[in-house]
């Protein structure tokens, strides 16, 4: 199966706010708190470009990242990309 | 109901009903130097009951009861009414106030700073912040500490310090015992004693304090001083908060604002003298 | 005066706040702590002149109310987003779904789980959905789960394991052995849809079942607080549509829960001065009776019914706070030469 396109939460819905090593988001529609690390701020920003599959992303973070292997990257960019849309961070497109 | 008295301790004023009038005796002594406002009425409502009418006298047992209850709390015997009493008042703060975030912790302040001493039951945060409060600190708290969401102060919640176990024994060396409550033994959380905190600390505790210093106390093993993250901070004070969730993006915002401005630490003593000095030597430095 | 009195007073806006005295508020924020009105009635004296500490308090419960109705609607649309893929159609009801229409009696209504409609013939594939979206069984037991199934008119609750929110999944709005039989299909046949795509129960559907609810499942199950959303609903509705009070009638009669649904009339115009057309406006002996037992409560705000000691627990979140949503793989490889701190 194709992996699925998402998309980011709307403008404004997030706050984000980095604490050291963590990454805090605020998600004004849940009202619930999300402590993340690397990469998901960065999935969430690449997002911001405009929906996207794991591959479009992985891609987009390629320039960010010195990545492992670009198959391990898209794999990795999946899974994250699942827990996001589980915390409903993100949405399928 | 048939026995009550009003407290007002930091920014919540209770109303305590209780079908027993000794409970009520004990609090009115605790709390007989804290200012009174008859005519404010209450946040919230403790109320003391027996599930039974004849259980009034017939083996008396006492029902916590009020605006917020726990389900499967057991009642406790009427010796232990002051124990049921701090219980409800306790219950009620955690579960119903919505003005501040509110931290699972202790708070002793000088000079118009906090230190905040956030830990389980054992960590030895109570008895920290109450022999602390002996010396030249304001105790601020041994339970509760309150953020304001606004201002990012902390403001003092310092109801009767309730002593356990070894430090009954620790206090009552150094206090007068006209400011101690009746022992009650074998209760289901130990040995229990009330400290009723210093006069000077009850005029103040309207006073609001920036924090300074938030430490992550544990009891026991060497002696040892950790540094740790806002991260870290803000995820155990998400856990040492009850009404974190409860606030929305005010919570946040207030968290996060605490945990950038304020250096945090784990600190392990293994007693209650090593415990103060490093306290006293975190807060030199934070302070310097 | 009693508290409770008061209370209804309050909210019927027959007593001024400014004429109660300050002891008066006790028992009144008590009681409607009790009856889970305190954010109602926060909401209701937004203009009223009120002492600063309960002018306070007030702003702190329409505050937090705020944010809870937030958190039940994200988990209306989170329960959207596991049962949309597999086409299943739900419908809000309660009070998810009076904040879903932003109908007045929202306003700083405190609300529980959050319970959908399903019809019957989606109900497993429901339930499925529900379970790989994240949601749990709150106790695995099979003779709950037998009762629940052949007895009750939802499925046993369902948790979910990172949010820690309940879901009611109901199949129709009276246990299925009840004498009366509610048209469930009817109900979500002529179901509206919010500007937000979201699922309700029409007007005339909406109030039989807050009526089913309140008067023929059980005794007075939420009391005042819910013959408070009762009146706001049919005064709003019959204000919006001259028609209503004889469409909710037919609609009544359809669903069997005529008797129902004229008695909370009945209790609401005694109550809260609902005015009613002139069909409605009867006396019945025996709603006295419902009276004294919705007003059962002393100035501690105790239950002085005690067939009427039905407590709101509250999942104690001092206890055990629900978790943050921390993200599982925190310390993930990503980087090359990049170790976990």
């Amino acid at each position: 199966m194709a992996d699925p396109f998402y998309r980011a939460a709307g403008e404004g819905e997030l706050r984000i706010e980095p604490l050291g090593e963590l990454t805090a988001i605020f998600d004004r529609r849940s009202m619930q708190t999300h402590l993340v690390t690397q990469p998901i701020p960065e999935i969430l920003a690449a997002l911001e470009k405009g929906p996207g599959d794991a591959a479009t992303l992985a891609a987009r973070l390629a320039d960010r990242f010195d990545l492992d292997g670009e198959g391990d990257a898209v794999a990795i960019v999946a899974d994250r990309l699942a827990e996001l849309a589980a915390m409903g961070l993100v949405e399928p497109a | 109901m048939r026995h009550r008295t009003r407290i007002a301790v930091g920014p919540v004023q209770f109303r305590i009903g209780s079908d027993w009038a000794p409970p009520i005796a004990a609090l009115k002594r605790l709390y007989a130097g804290y200012p009174r406002d008859t005519d404010r009425p209450a946040d919230a409502t403790v109320r003391l009951f027996a599930a039974r009418p004849w259980r009034r006298w017939l083996r008396p047992s006492v029902h916590i009861g009020g605006d917020f209850i726990v389900p499967d709390a057991l009642p406790l015997p009427l010796s232990m009414g002051l124990l049921a009493a701090e219980m409800g008042m306790n219950l009620q703060v955690a579960l119903g106030w919505r003005r501040h975030m509110l931290l699972h912790a202790s708070a002793v302040a000088k000079d118009g700073r906090a230190v905040i001493l956030s830990g389980e039951s054992g960590s030895g945060k109570s008895t920290l912040a109450a022999l602390l409060g002996e010396g030249d600190w304001r105790l601020m708290g041994d339970e509760f500490t309150l953020v304001d969401p606004g201002s990012g102060d902390a403001l003092a919640f310092p109801r009767a310090v309730s002593l356990k176990n070894e430090a009954i024994a620790e206090v009552e060396a150094r206090v007068d015992p006209a400011r101690l409550g009746p022992l009650l033994a074998g209760t289901p959380k130990g040995d229990i004693r009330h400290l009723i905190p210093r006069a000077d600390a009850i005029a103040a505790m309207h006073e609001p304090v920036r924090p300074a210093l938030l430490l992550f106390p544990r009891f026991g093993g060497e002696p040892a001083i950790e540094r740790i993250g806002e991260g870290e901070a803000f995820v155990r004070l998400t856990e040492a908060s009850t009404n974190y969730i409860a606030l929305g993006e005010a919570g946040f915002a207030a968290l996060t604002r605490l945990v950038r401005d304020t250096p945090a630490f784990t600190i392990s003593y293994p007693d209650s003298a090593s415990g103060m000095t490093i306290v006293e030597q975190l807060w030199t430095e934070a302070v310097r | 005066m009693s508290a409770v009195g008061a209370l209804v007073d309050l909210l019927a806006g027959r007593r001024d706040a400014a004429a109660l005295g300050p002891r008066d508020w006790d028992g009144v924020i008590s009681v409607a702590r009790a009856e889970a009105l305190l954010g109602t009635l926060a909401h209701r004296l937004n203009d009223a002149r009120l002492p600063a500490p309960v002018a306070l308090l007030f702003a702190d419960m329409r505050a937090a109310a705020t944010v809870a109705t937030r958190q039940a609607l994200w988990e209306a649309e989170m329960a959207r987003r596991a049962l949309a893929p597999h086409g299943i159609e739900f419908v809000l009801l309660k009070g998810t779904a009076y904040a879903a229409a932003n109908l007045p009696c929202a306003a700083g209504r405190q609300i529980g789980d959050l319970d959908i409609l399903v019809p019957w013939h989606d109900l497993a594939r429901a339930e499925n959905a529900l379970r790989v979206a994240g949601w749990e069984w709150v106790k695995e037991d099979a003779y709950d789960d037998a009762y629940y199934r052949d007895h009750m008119h939802e499925l046993p609750p369902l948790i979910h394991r990172e949010r820690d929110r309940m879901i009611d999944v109901h199949h129709t709005i009276l246990p299925r052995t009840h004498r009366i039989t509610p048209d469930a299909l009817a109900l979500v046949g002529d179901a509206v849809r919010t500007p937000d795509g979201l699922s309700i129960l029409c007007p005339t559907d909406m109030a039989c079942h807050c009526a089913a609810h309140m008067i023929a499942d059980g005794d007075l199950q939420g009391g005042l607080r819910n013959l408070w959303d009762f009146h706001r609903l049919v005064t709003d509705f019959a204000a919006a549509d001259r028609g209503f009070w004889g469409k909710l009638d037919e609609r009544a009669e359809m669903h069997g829960l005529e008797g129902s649904v004229h008695r909370a009339a009945r209790l609401a115009r005694d109550l809260y001065g609902t005015k009613l057309p002139s069909g409605w406006n009867r006396h019945r002996p025996r709603d006295e009776r419902y009276q004294r037992r919705l007003l059962a409560r002393d100035g501690w705000g105790g239950a002085t019914d005690p067939l009427l000691q039905q407590a709101f627990y509250i999942r104690s979140h001092w206890l055990r706070m629900p978790p943050l949503m921390l993200a599982r793989h925190l310390w993930t490889k990503w980087r090359k030469g990049h170790h976990p701190i």
